[in-house]
């Protein structure tokens, strides 16, 4: 310590924090007492169904399709932003014509063509135009409703990606890319190397939204009788027509993964977001602690930053 | 002239235009081996675009380079006897590795320790073992004076230190010719001299070099010959002490006389204060 000790430096008051913070519990514990008291939410029947077999299968069917789909989208993303960013004109044609397309066409409908794509071409062939047939099979048995579920979704899913590629790609610095080409190194090589990871920055945070819009938009598959949550939750309130405890059900879980999938987004941000020049922000738990020190409601950690 | 070195880069009328603004119009320059020329000239007058037609970073409109008798970037089309046709990437690759590139704002990976910027191009174009990469990076590094920074990430080193990992790294593919474009442009005053320390150490040891710089005591003291570009031109072409003291070219006295600050009238007869 040095100097003399001058007067102590308060921040300056703060009323409309706490005035909006009172006025915000207050709304909450309203519409939390109000849900628990609705007789209609039945939670008795909430919690009965919640970890049934036929739920938990449906939830696991919902989450590896949104891997699946998410993983090959963003494959395919990766294709679709190289495609458009080369000097191919080609190229760069065929991507936009792609993304202008799959972004176009609802999912739903998609998956509905897909689903139904034997009325259209009832048998596929795999074989030389023109020529003889290699392979040949009938459109149901090679395309089920898993598979189209798949399909229409990894193909709406591949045009969103491509955006988010490109974007990140072009805000990567040109002389990155002028760099690695000067020093002999190949076009795929600095692409791998050197542009995409600096472009996961900017990646990152539109892959987290991305990702969880691919999880609820798997929702949709239930249109094809694909058992996913909603499906599952569908079926048994067909029976039993307990329509709004099922649904909740289903809602529970969704914001169960979606809470768990942004976690995960923050840090993998922060991951990305290392060395760089902005530094680190804290994490909530440390500004929540920060917050409560300054509030003096428990004893300071002693060497904390501001 | 007695004895006429060999060149290592010889550049013949050089055209190139952006959209319709012509950008050069017949740049000729020689660099003989080991030999440096530093290229002087107003901002926009075209120098960063001739360095970037000798490594092909822009694809000229017109005339030639080559380094060491071997036709950059174009070869001999099949069918027209009269034209060049642009080489494949592949073959275009290997000759750029043989071009060291050094830039204003260094480039450097971010996202890569300064060990890692520097084995990248020799491992993935060289095809060299990562242990062999290492040894040779670390003795560059040691050359530039950096070598207790090989751990560090590019945005934790100075400007002036960033260049010089800039330069390591180039040098690591053993290059024919070291281009730099405005090296110390980017950097505080105090971290010029480093910078332009290690470019004369280079010089010293041989190296052909082709410089765009506005530091007049580098191109005095370190240069063979110096090159004055004005307008996509190169206007005045001689020793330092010719182009640097006696100036012929009106644009070429003014020019200098600005950047030492003195009245352009008087340029011609006095020489040029540091
Ligand atoms: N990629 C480009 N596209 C359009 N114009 C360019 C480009 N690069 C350079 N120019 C123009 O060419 C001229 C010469 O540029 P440059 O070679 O960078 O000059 P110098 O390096 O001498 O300052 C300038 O007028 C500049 O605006
Ligand atoms: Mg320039």
């Amino acid at each position: 310590m040095s100097g003399v000790a001058g007067p102590v430096l308060l921040d300056r008051r703060r009323p409309l924090t706490w005035v909006s913070g009172l006025v915000a519990t207050a709304l909450v514990v309203a519409l939390v007492l109000s849900l628990a008291r609705n007789p209609a939410m039945e939670w008795d029947v909430v919690a009965e169904y919640l970890t049934t077999a036929q739920v938990l299968d449906g939830l696991w069917l919902t989450l590896w399709l949104t891997a699946v789909v998410t993983a090959l989208g963003f494959l395919g993303g990766i294709g679709i932003a190289a495609m458009r960013l080369s000097r191919n004109p080609v190229l760069q044609a065929v991507s936009w014509a792609y993304v202008w397309f799959f972004r176009s066409v609802p999912v739903l409908v998609q998956l509905l063509f897909w689903f139904n794509i034997g009325y259209l071409y009832p048998k596929i062939t795999l074989g030389i135009p023109g020529g003889p047939a290699l392979l040949e099979a009938s459109s149901n048995d090679l395309i089920s409703a898993t598979t189209a579920a798949v399909l229409g979704l990894t193909l709406h899913e591949a045009a969103h990606a491509g955006e988010i590629i490109r974007g990140g790609i072009l805000a990567v610095d040109g002389g990155q890319a002028e760099a690695g080409t000067a020093l002999g190194m190949s076009g795929s090589r600095i692409f791998r190397r050197i542009v995409l990871p600096q472009a996961m920055r900017s990646i990152v945070p539109a892959t987290g939204n991305l990702l969880i819009g691919t999880l609820k938009g798997t929702s949709m598959v239930s249109v094809i009788a694909v058992g996913d949550l909603l499906y599952s939750v569908q079926f048994v309130y067909n029976r039993t027509y307990q329509v709004v405890p099922l649904l909740l059900v289903a809602t529970l879980w969704y914001l169960l993964v979606t809470t768990v999938l942004s976690v995960c987004q923050y840090y993998v941000e922060r991951h990305f977001a290392r060395g760089s020049r902005n530094g680190l922000t804290p994490t909530p738990v440390q500004r929540a602690r920060r917050a409560l020190t300054r509030a003096r409601l428990v004893p300071s950690l002693g060497k904390e930053a501001p | 002239m007695s004895t006429i070195p060999a060149p290592r880069v010889t550049i013949r009328g050089l055209r190139k235009s952006f959209g319709d603004q012509p950008v050069l119009h017949g740049v000729d320059l020689d660099v003989a081996v080991g030999a440096v020329v530093c290229l002087l000239g107003a901002s926009g007058s075209g120098k960063s675009t001739i360095l970037r037609c000798v490594n092909q970073l822009e694809r000229p409109d017109g005339g030639t380079v080559h380094i060491d008798g071997d036709l950059i970037g174009f070869r001999p089309d099949r069918r027209r006897p009269d034209a060049l046709r642009a080489l494949a990437p592949r073959e275009l690759r290997r000759q750029q590795a043989d071009i060291g590139m050094v830039f204003q704002s260094f480039n450097l990976f971010p996202h890569l320790t300064v060990l890692q910027n520097v084995i990248e191009a020799p491992v993935a174009v060289r095809g060299r073992s990562v242990a062999r990469a290492r040894a040779t990076a670390l003795e560059l590094l040691d050359q530039v004076g950096l070598a207790d920074r090989a751990d560090a990430y590019p945005r934790q080193l100075s400007g002036g230190q960033q260049q010089r990992v800039a330069i390591a790294r180039a040098l690591a593919m053993d290059p024919k010719v070291m281009l730099f474009d405005e090296p110390t442009s980017a950097l505080d005053p105090e971290l010029v001299a480093d910078v332009l320390g290690v470019m004369r150490d280079l010089a010293r040891a041989g190296m052909t070099m082709l410089v765009v710089t506005h530091e007049l005591d580098f191109a005095r003291h370190v240069a063979d010959r110096v090159a004055f570009v004005d307008e996509g031109r190169i206007v005045e072409v001689g020793t330092p002490a010719e182009v640097l003291e006696h100036p012929q070219h009106p644009r070429a006295r003014r020019f200098l006389a600005q950047l030492t600050g003195e009245p352009s009238t008087d340029v011609d007869t006095r020489a040029v204060a540091s």
